[in-house]
């Protein structure tokens, strides 16, 4: 007549064997929301146009030094940002048929226009190529801004792609927010220019600035007034070389003043590169550009080999090191501006577990009471289900690595009520069927059966709510909806199959006539 | 132990034209209360913005922090206490990057008043603009997504009009928990919508067992009329519903007054829905399903 227990017992133990080995012990394996433990929640957006417009900016010049190396006569190669389009224009007719044959190696680029007979060239960017460029920069930006996390030292964080152009960076337990934020959200675009040596900057600003120029400004802070001043520099727009040539930067001292500065080193492209600049700018000054601010601009005094250089400027050590993490981890594709920031601290964590988890048992002790007194020995057989139902809950966060938030507690706490809606709905059906008279077998029979029903369509519908609220909600709401989830889930599988299985065991030992319920 | 020794024979559906009223001037008063105050008061989560939260050693001076503000340029911020009188809540309505660090430039302002040794910046949420409006709009289609997947099911498993009833009462439900929150002046936010969706799954939990019991009690009704059946469906489930929803009452009541402030509106919504639910499931669910009915036979004759 049990036959089944032999099945259902072992099953029963191993749910519960299982649900205890992965959880134990418990606070290595279920890990705590930034909420619960402090840390750090943001999320960056991409300016993939901006990846684009540099990528462009990066062919023109190339296509520009193509033509020249074939001796072609060139008037310019510019870029139109706005419309990703390169424009050529030639001088001489007859080396139309070369340039459209040195072209077709670009095959990222479609000609769209020829104008003058050839003279004049327009190219865009292929559709495709520009979704490419855009996937690649958030793809570089995550891999950058994972190496700089990781340089910065925080255990466990968590760093990944939303959706088409966002970065959700999660750093448990950090102190220093406001540094972290820097040091992620920093561009550390390094670009060196050469500066204008005939038009002062000043003049430049009054008049007109001359095209292939711009001015960019240099910032020093007076540390001890915090005075804010700004120098204009007009220089040259193009790069004479750029920062991904950079393979180590350090923070030194200065003997002279004890004051922190970067000093970096290049490989060996980077090296030739310095080497050929400095040899053919002796007394000319070069502008260390970072993110468009001027760090410096000192005068090139001598040939550097051996491809070192040394960024100064008003620093304080931390920003110093700061700067050298970034350089090292090298230069995000394109800059990120902040969507979302939030910050816990530790202490505020701390409190609201101890009050989530003190309401919790609380509450749970309340009703683990009432529950014994108003269904006597039953009673004791639904508290059983719903430690079960709390152990298998906390063994399948485990499992899937879930952190539990503070929302997630309160799922917890509503899962609890709705678990004890699953057993009071086959306690009532039982002491119903009781009462019309049926044997004490058959009114455990009945009463599981036609409240299973009930508890299914019940769960179900909270169920789809919950999954809902998993699909469309981030951080501590998807805590919620996955305890949610799982504790209904759990519910259904001790309320009715556990709970029915220790009946049917007492069932067996002895005959009942009449049940404690 | 038991509630009910006897059957209960209590006549609910006698009393569903005062529910109805009842019903219905509490959702006029949520919504005059929701025009009044010009719609939800949305946290930072929906409309952007800053918040952060301090704590002091001993209660500051409002005003301190206040004209620290105004140095900021921050004077259109909202300071309250938050809990007791040594934390103070402060929300900015802008979100640009300059104030991705409020924390620590609020605590450098306020230095020049208060020791900044004796503040900690305990929390700090930054939301801007386009994420919040991300956000109101995925809540939108979340809470669309919800009620189609549960009318699919519930009319599947009972019938048609049983889904538009269990919809209509869900609405009622949420329409009275969101004039308490206007009444209360309490914020609307990411947190409060999971607490909304939970209230949703508990009210239909809830309106899904009565209608389980009608269904069977319908099936052998004999010459007994649908008012008659609802009732006595009612009165059965009377004991069960006043159990569950005294449980869950007992951990939701416990969450509110010792679960600390954060979840505190959460609480405070899962309290409202829980006794709104279970009064829905019987005086608006159940009378729908009357509604209905006269009305098809209405049609019929």
């Amino acid at each position: 007549m049990y036959s089944h227990l032999r099945w259902k017992i072992p099953l029963i133990l191993a749910v519960l064997l299982g649900a205890v080995l992965m959880a134990y012990p418990l606070e290595e394996k279920v890990s705590l929301g930034l909420d619960l433990q402090g840390g750090m929640h943001l999320v960056l957006e991409v300016q993939t146009e901006k990846a684009v417009d540099y990528a462009l900016e990066q062919r023109a010049d190339d296509i520009k030094h193509a033509l020249e190396d074939e001796d072609i006569e060139v008037d310019r190669v510019s870029e139109d940002l706005q419309n990703r389009l390169i424009r050529i224009i030639l001088v001489d007719t007859i080396d139309v048929p070369a340039t459209n044959s040195i072209l077709k190696n670009y095959p990222t680029l479609e000609q769209i226009e020829v104008r003058r007979d050839g003279l004049e060239l327009v190219y865009r960017v292929r559709p495709d190529e520009l979704k490419h460029l855009q996937d690649n920069a958030v793809q570089q930006a995550l891999e950058t801004i994972r190496n700089r996390v990781d340089q910065f030292g925080v255990a466990e964080p968590s760093i990944q792609i939303q959706g088409e152009r966002r970065i959700l960076v999660q750093l448990p337990g950090i102190k220093d927010a406001k540094r972290a934020i820097d040091l992620i959200g920093k561009t550390a675009r390094l670009e060196f220019k050469l500066l204008n040596e005939v038009i002062s900057a000043e003049d430049a600003l009054r008049g007109t600035i001359p095209e292939g120029q711009e001015i960019l400004y240099q910032r020093t802070e007076n540390k001890a007034t915090g005075e804010v001043t700004r120098q204009p520099f007009l220089l040259k727009k193009r790069t004479v070389l750029s920062g991904d040539t950079i393979t180590g930067a350090d923070v030194r001292f200065d003997s002279q003043y004890n004051e922190p500065y970067v000093a970096i080193t290049f490989n060996s492209v980077g090296a030739r590169i310095f080497q050929q600049i400095t040899r053919e700018n002796i007394k000319k000054r070069l502008a260390i550009v970072l993110d468009d601010n001027v760090y410096s601009a000192p005068v090139i005094q001598d040939e550097i080999i051996g491809g070192r250089a040394q960024i100064t400027g008003s620093f304080s050590t931390e920003e110093a090191r700061d700067l050298a993490i970034a350089l090292r981890a090298g230069a995000l594709p394109a800059p990120v501006t902040i969507l979302e920031n939030r910050t816990v601290g530790p202490s505020l964590g701390r409190d609201s577990i101890e009050a989530g988890i003190k309401s919790m048992i609380i509450g749970f002790v309340l009703v683990l009471v009432f529950i014994i007194i108003y269904y006597r020995l039953s009673g004791i057989i639904a508290v059983s289900a719903l430690f079960l139902n709390l152990v298998i809950l906390m063994g399948v966060l485990a499992y899937f690595e879930a952190s539990l938030t503070l929302p997630g507690i309160a799922g917890i706490i509503l899962t609890i009520g709705m678990a004890i809606d699953a057993n009071v709905l086959v306690f009532e059906r039982i002491r119903e069927e009781i009462k019309v008279g049926k044997t004490v077998r058959a009114a455990i029979d009945a009463g599981f059966a036609k409240a299973f029903r009930t508890i299914v369509d019940a769960n179900v519908t909270t169920f789809i709510a919950a999954i809902v609220l998993f699909q469309f909600g981030t951080g501590p709401i998807k805590g919620f909806a996955i305890t949610l989830c799982i504790g209904i889930a759990a519910s259904m599988f001790t309320a009715v199959f556990v709970s029915r299985t220790v009946f049917d065991i007492a069932m067996s030992w002895k005959k009942l006539n009449r049940l404690s319920i | 132990m038991e509630i009910f020794k006897k059957e209960t024979h209590i006549d609910f559906m006698g009393k569903a034209r005062m529910a109805i009223m009842c019903s219905g001037l509490l959702i006029l008063a949520s919504l005059a209360s929701l025009g009044i105050q010009g719609g939800m008061k949305f946290g930072i989560d929906f409309a952007g913005g800053t918040l952060v939260q301090l704590k002091f050693e001993s209660p500051p001076n409002l005003s301190d922090i206040r004209d620290s503000l105004k140095d900021l340029g921050l004077a259109d911020s909202t300071i309250q206490e938050f809990g007791s009188p040594n934390h103070i809540l402060i929300r900015v309505e802008r979100s640009q990057g300059a104030l991705e660090e409020m924390g620590t430039t609020l605590k450098e302002a306020l230095a020049k008043r208060i020791d900044p040794d004796t503040i900690t910046v305990e929390r700090v949420e930054m939301v801007g603009p386009k994420v919040g409006k991300d956000l109101r709009e995925k809540a939108m289609l979340s809470i669309l997504y919800a009620i189609i997947g549960i009318v699919i099911y519930i009319s599947w498993r009972f019938e048609f009009q049983y889904a538009i009833a269990a919809i209509i009462a869900l609405m009622h439900d949420v329409m009275l928990t969101m004039g308490a929150f206007s009444v209360m002046d309490k914020e609307f936010t990411l947190v409060v919508v999971a607490a909304f969706l939970a209230i949703i799954g508990y009210s239909l939990n809830d309106t899904i067992v009565v209608f389980d019991r009608i269904r069977e009690n319908w099936r052998r009704r004999g010459k007994k009329s649908l008012i008659s059946v609802i009732n006595t469906s009612i009165n059965q489930t009377l004991s069960r519903t006043l159990l569950t929803s005294g449980t869950t009452l007992l951990v939701v009541v416990s969450l509110f007054i010792l679960g600390g402030e954060i979840i505190h509106d959460f609480a405070f919504a899962l309290l409202v829905g829980v006794v709104v639910g279970t009064y829905s499931s019987i005086f608006i669910a159940s009378v729908f399903l009357v509604f209905w009915e006269s009305r098809s036979k209405r049609k019929k004759a």
